[in-house]
């Protein structure tokens, strides 16, 4: 497909989500109380939709991942949260 | 159009998703070992889960001339037990010559931790010395990379298992390339809140084509969509994909890996 098929089929969905993601920034932000890691991992995310890069999803996900290597001692929960908890 | 589903979770769906997914065309569903959304009390659980995938969930799929297939083990989810899950593995080879289980899955890793890693190895040996497929979970979200890259370490680490005889299932596009380049097969799990929507893996096999991959719905008792793959082959068209590319992907792909089991028979077409 070309760049204007691409348009036709993806540009109003992709808008939407763009709007929505815009409308829980503005949301978060109204709201009380400190920041945590989810939105630190989640604004170093955000930074990778302007690079030029040609591979932003794989960016993002890497952006949110865990990048250690060892194996943790015990698992104490069964849930994934979305962010992995070092990131500053 | 003709589809297998490759993973779905089927013992926690309602009989309308049966006929949902056969009026869809699919051919034949496949159905790995999970975790009930609550830890079972004794191996006597998975005993009765084992019998329930084995013996009564083929009759309920038998009623839409659907075949059903079912894989086994504990999940990495109920691994943190080791003694608990010593005693599952010791039940498991008593099924392994039902005429419907195709191989040792899903196993993997939830969050990472040395006695998950411990029980994914015992499951690998326990393949290797049954000659089993072994279906591969990999962790959620931000456990994903870690894990898919220790999983990948245990498989290398066993030289009895072939790489094209294992599927990792619920790659994405930071974990799909080691996986393929591995000599893998790859599994893209279409999820309506996780994981893969059918845009973003029609792009994954534009861009790392299409060989040793599958798709598939892994619907559960969570939000999930039985129609899944049916739904992305309809995204395949929309791009202007072929009748024979979409049928390689969502029929020929699964059929290619599942029959290196002698016991799954490829549905007619
Ligand atoms: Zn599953």
């Amino acid at each position: 497909m070309n760049r204007s098929q691409i348009l036709d089929l993806y540009f109003v969905d992709a808008r939407h989500k763009l709007i929505d993601l815009a409308a829980f920034l503005d949301r978060y932000e109204r709201a009380e109380g400190a920041e945590d890691f989810r939105m630190a991992a989640f604004r170093t995310a955000v930074l990778e939709l302007s690079k030029g890069n040609n591979d932003k999803a794989r960016q993002v996900l890497l952006a949110f991942s865990d990048p250690t290597t060892e194996p943790i001692p015990a698992a104490t929960t069964k849930a994934a949260c979305g962010a992995w908890p070092g990131v500053q | 159009m003709r589809y297998i589903e490759p993973h779905a979770h089927m013992v926690s769906r309602v009989t309308d998703d049966y006929v949902h997914m056969v009026t869809a065309g699919c051919a034949a569903v496949c159905e790995p070992a999970f975790w009930a959304g609550y830890d079972r009390s004794s191996a006597a659980g998975f005993y009765d889960y084992f019998r329930q995938l084995t013996e009564h969930e083929p009759k309920r799929a038998a009623k839409f001339g659907l075949p059903h297939y079912c894989w086994l083990c504990i999940n990495p989810k109920e691994s943190e037990d080791v003694k608990l899950a010593d005693d599952v593995l010791a039940i498991i080879p008593e099924f392994l010559d039902r005429p419907t289980v195709l191989g040792i899955g899903e196993i993997g890793l939830n969050k990472n931790s040395r006695n998950e890693i411990t029980v994914l190895e015992k499951h690998v040996d326990l393949a290797a010395r049954h000659n089993q497929l072994i279906l591969v979970h990999t962790p959620h979200l931000e456990d994903k990379l870690k894990g898919t890259r220790l999983i990948m370490d245990v498989i290398r680490n066993d030289s009895r298992i072939q790489p094209g005889r294992v599927i990792i299932d619920h790659v994405e596009e930071h974990t799909v390339q080691m996986v393929l380049d591995a000599g893998l097969w790859a599994g893209m799990t279409l999820y309506p809140e996780s994981k893969c929507s059918p845009a973003r893996a029609v792009d994954m096999v534009e861009r790392y084509g299409d060989e040793r991959i599958w798709m598939n719905c892994a619907c559960d008792w969570g939000v999930s969509d039985p129609l899944a793959v049916p739904k992305t082959a309809l995204e395949m068209r929309k791009r202007g994909h072929s009748a024979a590319a979409i049928d390689k992907l969502i029929f020929q792909n699964p059929a290619r890996f599942l029959a290196q089991c002698p016991k799954f028979k490829i549905p007619e077409g």
